[in-house]
């Protein structure tokens, strides 16, 4: 079986500047979710992009269930890989059916069947189809949103999905909701995830397995019970801010 | 009275000027908003002409309209007496207010609308016609609107280089010193500066997507 991504010695440099990736290689089976944890400007966010190519690699391979990413059309790479973003960046001249149903739409679907689609996908995110269907994204809630966004990905089916800090934005309480949710709709879904946090509570808790990325590269991979047990620098730092617990250790 | 009086034994030659005055107005905004909107949308994907493109705009709306109606005149294809001079300096004066408001209005639309848009797949005509002229319509109307209030104003000047309008018994006013014929000309000319702007608010106000 195909993996849902596969990537290879994956490197971005800024033209005529600094390197932001480097040396990047890993693998996410289907139904796995691959959590990218790492501080602000380690890389992360880059990495997504250079999956998706908004950011074209400049060393190294991505391959989407089984697909070289070059050899697509950069349009149609994008929509069979689902994309999250914190600022969900719903349109929000688009009613939230309209919102879900664009990838369908944009990929030429008939409208009885991008129809039932989004009413599916507002059902699997645990919203009602008649409340929600017809209301712009301002008239709900962050919570909402996010769930809109989420729906969104997943209308056209794609492999692989993406997801940015999805719950960075949202209130305490809102995000321990989607997060055991989104934890339901992992196991049902059966798609490879990368999804990047910088909260190591979520990555454990969401992640099959957990990357860490320090300074552009991958410094750590590996299961949720490895991670809390590695003594690499990074990841005790990571651990013990989750977690301040008892001072004066090691 | 005395100008109803006016109206009432030219009205023939009255319903001309308006006419004339609409056309003018009418033709040089067409054309503007035909060149001006892709030019907007042509700076947003090249930034580095915005300097030049939106200077030069800038130059021709600083340059008093008498003026530049001087200015045409001696120009081979462009110039010349009559209408065809007064539209193309309507156009420009058009152009600045038009241009700017398109490409501001793009490029202030939400970024993070613009990135999910593009990381779901859509081509960069998709993304324009589906996400960024819906946003930015209202600003863009906001610049029709400017420019076609402007062209009223400004048309009536075209009547010094013989392009007709309501300029007309304006001029003949000031120079028979009769109030009379130059109200008869600035009335009609501030009604119809009016109504252009209550009308394309309106049509702002409808088109426009807001959040409220």
């Amino acid at each position: 079986m195909t993996a849902a991504l596969e990537i290879s010695r994956l490197g971005y440099r800024v033209p005529g500047g600094a390197s932001l990736v480097e040396d990047l290689s890993f693998t996410v089976g289907i139904g796995e979710t691959l959590v990218l944890l790492g501080r602000s400007g380690s890389g992360k966010t880059t990495t997504l992009k250079l999956i998706n190519r908004l950011l074209e690699p400049s060393a190294g391979e991505v391959r989407v269930a089984g697909e070289r990413a070059a050899d697509l059309p950069v349009t149609r790479l994008r929509r069979r890989i689902g994309y999250v973003i914190q600022e969900i960046g719903l349109f929000p001249h688009f009613t939230v059916e309209r919102n879900i149903g664009l990838v369908p739409s944009l990929e030429g679907w008939p409208s009885p069947r991008i129809a039932d689609r989004v009413r599916e996908m507002l059902a699997l995110v645990g919203l009602d189809a008649a409340t929600f269907g017809a209301r712009y994204p301002h008239e709900l809630s962050g919570g909402q949103r996010q769930r809109v966004g989420v729906a969104r990905a997943l209308a056209a089916d794609p492999p692989l999905l993406l997801l940015d800090e999805p719950f960075g934005a949202l209130d305490p309480i809102t995000r321990v909701e989607l997060q055991r949710e989104f934890q339901g709709l992992e196991q049902r879904l059966g798609k490879g995830m990368v999804f990047v946090t910088h909260d190591v509570r979520e990555g454990l808790l969401l992640g099959t397995r957990i990357g860490l990325m320090q300074g552009g590269r991958l410094v750590f991979l590996g299961t949720a019970e490895e991670f809390r047990a590695s003594r690499l620098p990074e990841a005790v730092a990571f651990r013990s801010a989750a977690d301040p617990g008892p001072p004066a250790r090691g | 009275m005395d100008l109803l009086r006016f109206y009432a034994r030219n009205s023939q030659e009255v319903v001309g000027l308006v006419w004339q005055h609409v056309y003018l107005v009418l033709i040089s905004t067409i054309v503007a908003i035909l060149i001006g909107v892709p030019l907007g949308i042509a700076l947003t994907r090249r930034p580095a002409w915005r300097g030049t493109v939106l200077g030069l705009a800038n130059v021709f709306q600083t340059i008093p309209s008498l003026a530049l109606f001087g200015f045409l005149i001696p120009l081979p294809f462009l110039g010349g007496i009559g209408a065809r001079t007064a539209i193309v300096a309507l156009v420009l004066y058009a152009l600045l207010p038009i241009v700017r408001n398109t490409y501001t209005g793009i490029v202030s639309v939400d970024p993070a609308v613009r990135e999910a848009g593009r990381g779901m797949g859509m081509t960069d005509g998709q993304l324009l016609r589906l996400v960024e002229l819906p946003l930015s319509m209202g600003v863009i109307l906001a610049g029709v609107r400017v420019a076609t209030v402007v062209g009223v104003g400004t048309a009536t000047i075209a009547a010094a280089i013989g392009a007709g309008g309501l300029g007309v018994y304006i001029f003949r006013g000031v120079a028979t010193v009769d109030n009379t014929l130059i109200l008869a000309g600035a009335l009609p000319a501030a009604l119809m500066a009016i109504a252009a702007d209550g009308l394309l608010g309106l049509a702002e106000r409808r088109l426009a997507w807001r959040r409220t």
